[in-house]
């Protein structure tokens, strides 16, 4: 496992207590776990995606990932209807490992109340929970 | 990996190491009142020759086959067990076997239970097979929990037709939820009626069995299609799958899941179990799929080996979001039905399934020939329904007297079928004996 400051957290995503990230790009956010969850889950090998246009709120579940040592549930980091999902993992789970802020993103979806982003935790602050965590 | 019980010095010496005096002082962390004071009341123990008499006393309470001569299936179903399966099943690496948790111990379980799995779902024409349940009852009931987390739908609508043991379990499952069954009414040819299905949204799953519980062949095809057209998953269930040797499939007919009671593969009917549940389902659907799993995989020699798989879906490790809160198989069961199919082979599971159909049909039109009705004269496998009018009650009881159980009255069951009778014939009972209980049949009708 990855000591915290071997973790890559980049700099322009937003965190949730839950270790999923949002990035808002135009009127879209695109939604994935962050390298510390990706780390301690261990090597994944299936994800469970919604359907496209399916509504969630902010906190609910929309899906899981399971690694060979457990599975774990996927929330939305913030309210919003799924635009698209990442055919990739469906033959490639792997990717969420091997890059989890590009090709393993997860979801994109259309927020249905952009200011719920103010909500998440920056860089900064996920790296001060994640120390929390460590202790 | 076998399983071997404790002796006393094992114990003494496991007490010393962790520091309690007794097997009470180990216990002592449990309150007072949740604890047995008294002794239970048991009867003294018994010399084996006395325990063999008493057994054999009650047994001769109940009518069991070959001193009786039974016409009764309805989810048990007496038929021959080749000699092989008890002799291999009696060898105690089967029968001792633990849970096969640890693959480098337990390589004979594993492949057991792997070619168990490969067996059940190509006689079920489904892609996989979980290492069974308990029995077809809570298969039934496994298989409508799934169908409602894969849909995330919250009605079901269950034939009639179905087991009614079966749809009690089924209801014990679902009652506490807020889940819905809905029943559906049988027609006159003793088929489910289909036809109040579209007036019910929000449906999850339809469930039938077939052959049904009056012995009849339902249309799977188009029940599937029913289903399917709801955005339903279909589940056939099942209490003789050795219909299934000429029948069509049910995976090959549209089923989602396909579940039931494989007692009558080559385990005892006992006093109604154990029994054996299977459960097979589409490759889509795995994960959400309840009970163990065997995989075959190679290791890092590149050698063949077996393996639980897919064990994320169970209750060990996932807990409260596991698919089922049954994290065991009836190992024993299914090994018994791996050898009694593969003793028959295809072509032998065939022909049996053919016998038992001659022989019931030969059954039921003598019964008809000698003026009983025959109220649902569709398609048949092994069992049928038969009218025996009023006053068929005394000549049944002096049948009893007889050691012949001459079918099973319906009306417990269903109160509208009144001297209706369920008869079964499997390939144990011969021509004579069928001859015998017409006449016997006809000597009390005139």
């Amino acid at each position: 496992m990855k000591e915290i400051g071997e973790l890559v957290l980049p700099d322009d995503l937003r965190y949730a207590d839950d270790h999923e990230w949002a990035k808002p790009e135009n009127d879209k956010m695109t939604i994935g776990v962050s390298d510390y969850a990706q780390d301690q889950l261990g090597d994944i090998v299936f994800v469970e995606l919604p359907e496209i246009g399916a509504t969630f709120g902010k906190g609910a579940q929309f899906g899981t990932v399971e690694s060979v040592k457990a599975v774990a549930e996927l929330y939305m980091p913030l309210g919003g209807e799924v635009l698209s999902i990442n055919k990739l993992l469906e033959e490639s789970p792997e990717l969420l490992n091997k890059a989890p802020y590009r090709e393993g993103w997860i979801i994109q979806v259309r927020p249905s109340d952009p200011s719920e982003l103010n909500t998440l935790m920056t860089k900064e602050a996920y790296l001060q929970m994640l120390k929390g965590l460590k202790q | 990996m076998r399983y071997l019980p404790h002796t006393h010095e094992e114990i003494a010496s496991m007490l010393s190491v962790v520091g309690a005096s007794s097997l009470d002082d180990l216990f002592s962390a449990v309150p007072r009142s949740c604890r047995r004071t008294r002794d239970m009341n048991l009867p003294e123990p018994l010399s084996e020759w006395a325990l063999n008499r008493h057994m054999g006393e009650l047994a001769k309470t109940v009518a069991v086959p070959p001193e009786a001569t039974m016409y009764v299936g309805a989810g048990s179903y007496e038929h021959y067990i080749p000699q092989v399966v008890p002799y291999l099943l009696s060898r105690s690496e089967f029968v001792t076997s633990y849970t096969p948790y640890q693959p480098e111990m337990s390589q004979g379980t594993l492949q057991a239970v792997y070619e168990y799995q490969s067996l059940s779902a190509r006689l079920l024409g489904m892609d996989v097979s979980n290492a069974s349940m308990y029995d077809g009852a809570s298969a039934l009931a496994e298989a409508i929990l799934m169908a409602i987390r894969i849909t995330r739908k919250r009605k079901v609508a269950l034939s009639g037709l179905i087991h009614p043991h079966f749809r009690k379990v089924a209801e014990t499952y679902l009652g506490p939820a807020e889940y819905e069954i809905v029943e559906l009414p049988y027609l006159r040819d003793g088929r489910t009626d289909l036809s109040m299905l579209g007036n019910i949204d929000d449906l999850a799953a339809l469930a039938v069995q077939s052959p049904n519980f009056f012995g009849v062949i339902e249309d799977l095809k188009e029940t599937a299609q029913r289903a399917h057209d709801q955005g339903a998953l279909f589940i056939t269930a099942f209490t003789e799958p050795l219909a299934y040797g000429i029948l069509k499939s049910p995976g090959s007919l549209g089923a989602d899941i396909v579940c039931g009671e494989g007692q009558s593969l080559g385990i005892p009917q006992s006093f109604g179990g154990p029994g054996l549940g299977i459960f097979a389902t589409r490759i889509n659907h795995v994960r959400n799929m309840p009970g163990r799993l065997v995989g075959k995989t190679v290791d890092a020699q590149g050698r063949q080996g077996f393996v639980l798989t897919l064990a994320t879906r169970e209750q060990h490790i996932r807990r409260e979001k596991a698919t089922s809160n049954i994290c065991t198989n009836n190992s024993l069961c299914a090994v018994a039905a791996t050898m009694y199919m593969a003793c028959l082979g295809a072509s032998g599971i065939r022909e049996l399934s053919q016998l038992n159909h001659d022989k019931a049909e030969y059954l039921k039109s003598n019964l008809r020939n000698a003026g009983c009705k025959i109220p649902f004269d569709s398609p048949a496998f092994n069992e049928f329904v038969v009218d025996m009018g009023p006053g068929y009650e005394k000549n049944y009881a002096r049948l009893l007297e007889k050691k012949i159980v001459a079918g099973l009255p319906l009306e417990s069951y269903y109160p509208e079928l009144k001297h209706h009778y369920l008869f079964c014939v499997t390939e144990t009972k011969s021509k004579e004996e069928m001859d015998l209980l017409m006449k016997e049949i006809a000597s009390g009708l005139f």
